[in-house]
């Protein structure tokens, strides 16, 4: 009984500890002040500055747009890269394809910065962001489409070809079908951290290109409005969805199942 | 000329020779059975005629073509595999549908076929359904109709049987034999379950270590076995050390070791002095009390030790003068409740001039 009773405290206040201070955000983005300080009463008013912030809304926009390229293409290589993982098993391979997702943020920026400037010539700006986004996702995505693949019966694939099918369609009828779900939750998955990474994007926008992590984070070097409050909400929101809709997909792809 | 013909074709996995120079023929329309325990190279047989292994020497011939240059996809060989493989994502209809619809042939006769194939395979009511939804007999059908469906030259079976509970798998061996006599198309069969193989099959092929000990009809691999291995796998046998006194037209005379000398079917090729084991099945060796056996050429007497009794048969394990132990099959087809020996009791055992076959080594 008295264990129980312990337990019971230490998972509240882990549990305080992670999503007390979101909740706050949130509930100061209702908060009828100008400042973090106390309740004065409910509005929806910071709402409504927040979507007449023609700087917030250009970075909202650039960070949909990003986000949907970005996981767009990192779901199509990460899925060939799960594929050839599972294909070849090549230990090399795995290396050089999951590599980013364990290396330090910080040191994945400034190396894609120095490539994008010293190698490609490229100018900073929305393209810089996209390729590096598509660099760190693709890692994400292919393990999740490699495990999924792992759960499948490999005789299906022989049982394909040995109904006619070339290799070709047998991954079209018979492949691609029973790895959709991980296919989905991956893009889901990369659309997510790129919507809200802020180191990798910090050091590859340069000057002129905001997203919204970058927009947020140039606010409140002045002060944590509740226009931040805001908008942090709505993030957390989407964020939110994308996890729900991506863990949905996600448990069948990891049994195999289609 | 034989339909399928396997030339000289070996494989090999590092150093281990799973498939060791080995040709056969398999005629049209036949039941053809490859039977041996795991790891013979049977297996490895069924793949490289379905093309999803390839021979490191030798050829596979299919109605005089070598089928060498020939992906999976393009040869007129469908396979049942051990464990269905049917596509999760697909019906029933789907799935029966696929090779069809992967053959380019038209929406209206792909339609008609499938659903000709659906009723064969008593599944019409099951169309819609997800192979998951259904049982193990079922799914088997799915898979034998998936495989059917487009009319392939010839049929490779691996082990389906092997998932089913015994009286299930009883029931697809007649449907097997049933569907095989239907649609006349030639069945290579892999088991390394004997009675199986002796039920279904039209003729055998008896694998170890990738080879063929033997190739023949049930009954005669069954009656006759050609080495101590096959006389071993195919059934219960018993075996007793012996070696040839003389050898005469029509039947031989063997010095059984530590019992005597016995009349036995004559050895072919074979002279005096030659050493090895002489095999009876234990339904062919009769045990009674003294008249009705030592009516018979050869008997000896011994003592039961164990019995086991299984309603239909027993099984007597007799131990004879020389130690040896000889098992003794009875039907107990008498009419009223079965007369049993008792362990312990004395017994003459004894078996026909021409029952048994000798083994050389």
């Amino acid at each position: 009984m008295r264990r129980g009773v312990w337990l019971w405290t230490a998972a509240l206040a882990v549990y305080a500890f992670l999503y007390l201070p979101l909740l706050i955000v949130i509930a100061y983005s209702f908060n009828d002040s100008r400042l973090n300080a106390e309740w004065v009463g409910f509005t929806w008013r910071w709402y409504g500055v927040l979507f007449h912030d023609e700087d917030m809304l250009a970075a909202a926009g650039n960070s949909l747009l990003i986000a949907t390229v970005s996981s767009l293409m990192a779901t199509l290589l990460g899925t060939m890269a799960g594929i050839a993982m599972h294909r070849y098993r090549i230990k090399t391979l795995t290396f050089i394809v999951m590599a980013p997702v364990a290396m330090p943020e910080i040191l994945l920026g400034v190396s894609l910065l120095l490539f994008f400037i010293q190698l490609l010539n490229l100018t900073l700006g929305t393209l810089s962001i996209m390729l590096a986004h598509i660099t760190f996702s693709i890692g994400f995505v292919a393990i999740v489409v490699r495990t999924s693949l792992a759960g499948l019966d490999e005789s299906l694939f022989e049982a394909a070809r040995d109904c006619g099918a070339s290799p070709w369609e047998t991954f079209r009828h018979i492949t691609f079908p029973l790895i959709l779900p991980a296919v989905a939750a991956g893009g889901l998955m990369a659309f997510t951290l790129s919507i809200d990474d802020f180191v990798i994007t910090f050091f590859t926008a340069g000057v002129g290109v905001s997203t919204l992590p970058l927009h947020i984070y140039s606010m409140i070097k002045i002060a944590v409005t509740p226009e931040v409050n805001a908008v942090s909400t709505l993030l957390m929101l989407l964020t939110l969805t994308l996890i729900v809709l991506a863990a949905k997909f996600a448990p069948d792809a990891l049994k195999g199942k289609g | 000329m034989a339909q399928l013909e396997i030339r000289n074709v070996t494989r090999r996995f590092g150093d281990f020779v799973a498939v060791d120079d080995i040709s056969l023929g398999i005629e049209a329309g036949e039941f053809f059975t490859l039977l041996g325990p795991s790891g013979c190279g049977k297996t490895t047989i069924l793949r490289m005629i379905a093309g999803f292994d390839l021979p490191d020497a030798g050829q596979i011939l299919l109605d005089g073509k070598d089928l060498a240059g020939t992906p999976p996809e393009q040869r007129p060989v469908r396979t049942v595999f051990q464990n269905y493989a049917l596509f999760p994502h697909m019906t029933v209809a789907q799935n029966i549908a696929f090779p069809l619809r992967m053959a380019r042939i038209p929406q209206n006769e792909i339609h008609q076929r499938t659903g000709e194939t659906l009723e064969h395979m008593r599944l019409t009511d099951k169309a819609e359904h997800y192979p998951r939804e259904l049982s193990g007999g079922q799914q088997q059908r799915v898979a034998l109709g998936r495989a059917l469906v487009s009319r392939p030259r010839v049929l490779l079976l691996d082990e389906p049987l092997a998932a089913l509970d015994a009286k299930l798998r009883e029931e697809m061996q007649l449907e097997l034999i049933n569907l095989q006599r239907d649609v006349g198309i030639t069945f290579i069969f892999v088991t390394h379950a004997q009675g199986e193989a002796l039920a279904l099959s039209h003729r055998i092929a008896v694998l170890r270590s990738g080879r063929i000990e033997q190739v023949d009809e049930p009954s005669r691999i069954y009656g006759f076995p050609r080495s101590r291995f096959v006389a071993d796998f195919i059934g219960n046998i018993n075996m007793l050390d012996a070696a040839v006194l003389e050898t005469a037209h029509g039947h031989s005379r063997l010095a059984i070791s530590g019992l005597g000398e016995i009349t036995a079917p004559p050895v072919s090729g074979l002279t005096a002095g030659a050493r090895g084991a002489f095999a009876i099945r234990p339904e062919q060796v009769r045990i009674g009390t003294r008249s009705e056996v030592t009516e018979l050429k050869n008997h000896f007497p011994g003592e039961v030790r164990n019995l086991l009794y299984s309603g239909d048969v027993t099984v007597y394990k007799v131990q004879l003068v020389g130690g040896q132990m000889l098992e003794a099959l009875l039907p107990n087809s008498a009419p009223g409740r079965a007369e049993l020996f008792e362990v312990g009791d004395a017994v003459r055992v004894g078996w026909r001039h021409d029952a048994g076959v000798f083994l050389h080594e």
